[in-house]
C-alpha cells in the first residue's frame, strides 16, 4: 500500500456514549453533593494547590462526572486536602470529601 | 357601607394597589414606615430596558393617587388582630385602624454585602453597591466630568448575596444581571475611556428586551463579560482592588486588577415581613419570601380570608411586574368585597 505520509490523531472527544458510568455511580454515592456544583470557579479561583501547579479542581470534578477518568489519578494528587476551596463554594459542595472520594475510587479501580 | 382595604408598604406596590383600590370606589388607608411613600424607587435613577427615570414613575404613581387615599407615614404596625373578618391593626403610635381586608404589600430590602466579608464592602475604599452607584447616577454626572480621575478599570460583580448557600440565600434575585448590564453601559457613558468587566456565573436576561439590551452592551458599549465567580478581593495600598477568580471559559485563573468594584446585591425580604406575616397568618416560603395560596392560579391570595400580598413581599420581581401584581391584587380584593356582599 502506498504511504501518503498521513496519522490518525487520536480522538479527542469526550465519548460519553463508551466512557464508563461506574465512577460516577461512586461518587455520586460516596458524596450526593457532586450534583450540585454549577461550575461557577470559585474553588479553582482560591486553590492552595492552583496557586504552583495546572491543578483545576473544578475541572478534574467536571471531567469525572463524564467518565474522562484517565490522567486524573496523576492530577488529584497535586490537591493538599487544605480546605480553602470549600469556605467559598456558594453551592456548599463538600469538595474535601468529593476530592478522597475521587482518589478512593480511581485507586480501587486501578484508573 | 363603602369596604375598606388597609395597605402595609408604601412603596410602588402599594402605590399602585392603593391608586386601582380607590378608582374602585373603596376606601384606603396605606401604612408606610419611612417618612414618604416611594420605597427603593426613591433612590433609583433609572429603569431597565429602557432606561426610564425612576422619578418619572413615582410622579405617575403619586399623580394616580386620589385624595381619599389616607396615608400614615413614619409608624409602623405593632398589632394586627381579626375579627369576624375583618383586620384590626393597632400602629406603634398607638392609632387604631380598620378595615375589611389587608394587603401586604412590605417589599425586599437590599442584600446587606458587609456579609460578603471577602468581597470587602464597608472595608476597602473602592467596593460600592449597586444601589449607591445609582445614587451617584440620580446626581446626574456629565459625560466628561470625571476628567483627570484616574479611573481606567471597574468590575461588576454579579450574584452578590443571591445563589450562595454561604449566606443562606439560594435564589437568584433575577434582576441584578439585567442591573449590571445597564449600569456597565452608563458607566461606558460617562467615562468613556473606562473599561468594565461583568463576572458572571449565568446570565439572566429573563424578560423582554433585555437580551438586546446585553447585545448592545457587547456591541455598542464594549463591555465585557467573564464567567467566574469572585473568590476574593484584596485592597492595594493606592485602594486599586485585586479580583481572583476562575475564568471559567479558559479553564484559568485569572488575576486583575480594577479601580473600583460594584457589588450587584441581591433583594431579600424585608426586615419586617417575618413578623408581618406571623401576625397576619400568612405563610413564608424557604426562601423568607410570603407565599400566596397558589403561586399560578391565586398569586394574591393567602389561606387567611381578607388577606393579600402583592409585590416583592413575594419574591424579586421588576418594576413593570410590581405594577401589573398591584393591579390584579387590587382586583382580588374587589372580587373578594362583591363576594362578602352578594
Ligand atoms: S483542598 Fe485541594 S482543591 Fe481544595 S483548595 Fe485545597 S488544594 Fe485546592
Ligand atoms: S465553588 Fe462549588 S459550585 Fe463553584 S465550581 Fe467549585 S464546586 Fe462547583
Ligand atoms: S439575576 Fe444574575 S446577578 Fe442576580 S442573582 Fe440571578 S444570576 Fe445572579
Amino acid at each position: 500500500m502506498k504511504d501518503f505520509g498521513y496519522t490518525i490523531n487520536p480522538d479527542r472527544q469526550i465519548n460519553y456514549d463508551q466512557n464508563s458510568k461506574e465512577p460516577v455511580y461512586w461518587l455520586e454515592t460516596m458524596e450526593p453533593s457532586v450534583n450540585i456544583c454549577i461550575s461557577c470557579g470559585g474553588c479553582t479561583a482560591t486553590c492552595s494547590a492552583r496557586q504552583f501547579t495546572d491543578f483545576n479542581i473544578r475541572k478534574v470534578h467536571t471531567l469525572m462526572m463524564r467518565g474522562e477518568t484517565h490522567s486524573l489519578k496523576k492530577e488529584i494528587k497535586k490537591c493538599m486536602l487544605c480546605g480553602k476551596c470549600q469556605t467559598v463554594c456558594p453551592r456548599g459542595v463538600n469538595l474535601r470529601n468529593l476530592i478522597l472520594s475521587i482518589h478512593k475510587i480511581l485507586e480501587f479501580n486501578n484508573l | 357601607m363603602k369596604q375598606s382595604v388597609i395597605i402595609i408598604g408604601g412603596g410602588i406596590a402599594g402605590m399602585e394597589a392603593a391608586a386601582s383600590l380607590a378608582r374602585m370606589g373603596i376606601e384606603v388607608t396605606i401604612v408606610e414606615k419611612e417618612n414618604a411613600l416611594g420605597g427603593h424607587l426613591l433612590q433609583w435613577d433609572r429603569l431597565f430596558p429602557d432606561r426610564k427615570r425612576s422619578d418619572e414613575v413615582l410622579e405617575y404613581l403619586k399623580k394616580e393617587m386620589d385624595s381619599s387615599i389616607s396615608v400614615e407615614t413614619g409608624c409602623s404596625v405593632k398589632e394586627i388582630s381579626r375579627e369576624n373578618g375583618n383586620f384590626r391593626i393597632i400602629l406603634d403610635n398607638e392609632k387604631i385602624l380598620n378595615g375589611n381586608a389587608l394587603l401586604l404589600a412590605t417589599g425586599y430590602d437590599l442584600f446587606n454585602a458587609r456579609k460578603k466579608e471577602e468581597y470587602g464592602y464597608g472595608i476597602y475604599e473602592n467596593v460600592i453597591t449597586s444601589a449607591e452607584l445609582e445614587g451617584f447616577l440620580r446626581k446626574n454626572p456629565q459625560p466628561g466630568l470625571m476628567k483627570g480621575f484616574q479611573v481606567k478599570r471597574i468590575g461588576i460583580i454579579h450574584c452578590v448575596g443571591s445563589r450562595d448557600e454561604k449566606v443562606g440565600n439560594l435564589y437568584c434575585s433575577k434582576l441584578c444581571c439585567i442591573t449590571a448590564v445597564k449600569q456597565a453601559i452608563e458607566i461606558r457613558e460617562i467615562l468613556p475611556d473606562v473599561e468594565v468587566f461583568c463576572f458572571y456565573m449565568d446570565l439572566r436576561m429573563f424578560d423582554r428586551h433585555f437580551e438586546e439590551m446585553y447585545y448592545e452592551a457587547q456591541k455598542k458599549w464594549g463591555v465585557h463579560f467573564i464567567r467566574g465567580r469572585l473568590s476574593e478581593a484584596d485592597e492595594n495600598p493606592d485602594h486599586t482592588l485585586i479580583l481572583k477568580v476562575e475564568d471559567t471559559l479558559t479553564g484559568l485563573p485569572l488575576k486583575m486588577t480594577v479601580d473600583a468594584l460594584i457589588l450587584m446585591v441581591g433583594m431579600t425580604p424585608s426586615a419586617g415581613t417575618k413578623k408581618l406575616a406571623d401576625m397576619a397568618g400568612a405563610l413564608s416560603g424557604e426562601d423568607g419570601f410570603l407565599m400566596p395560596s397558589d403561586e399560578h392560579l391565586q398569586p394574591n391570595e393567602t389561606t387567611v380570608p381578607g388577606l393579600f400580598l402583592t409585590g416583592a413581599v413575594k419574591g424579586p420581581v421588576s418594576v413593570g411586574n410590581t405594577l401589573a401584581d398591584a393591579r390584579a391584587a387590587a382586583l382580588k380584593i374587589y372580587e373578594y368585597f362583591s363576594r362578602m356582599a352578594g
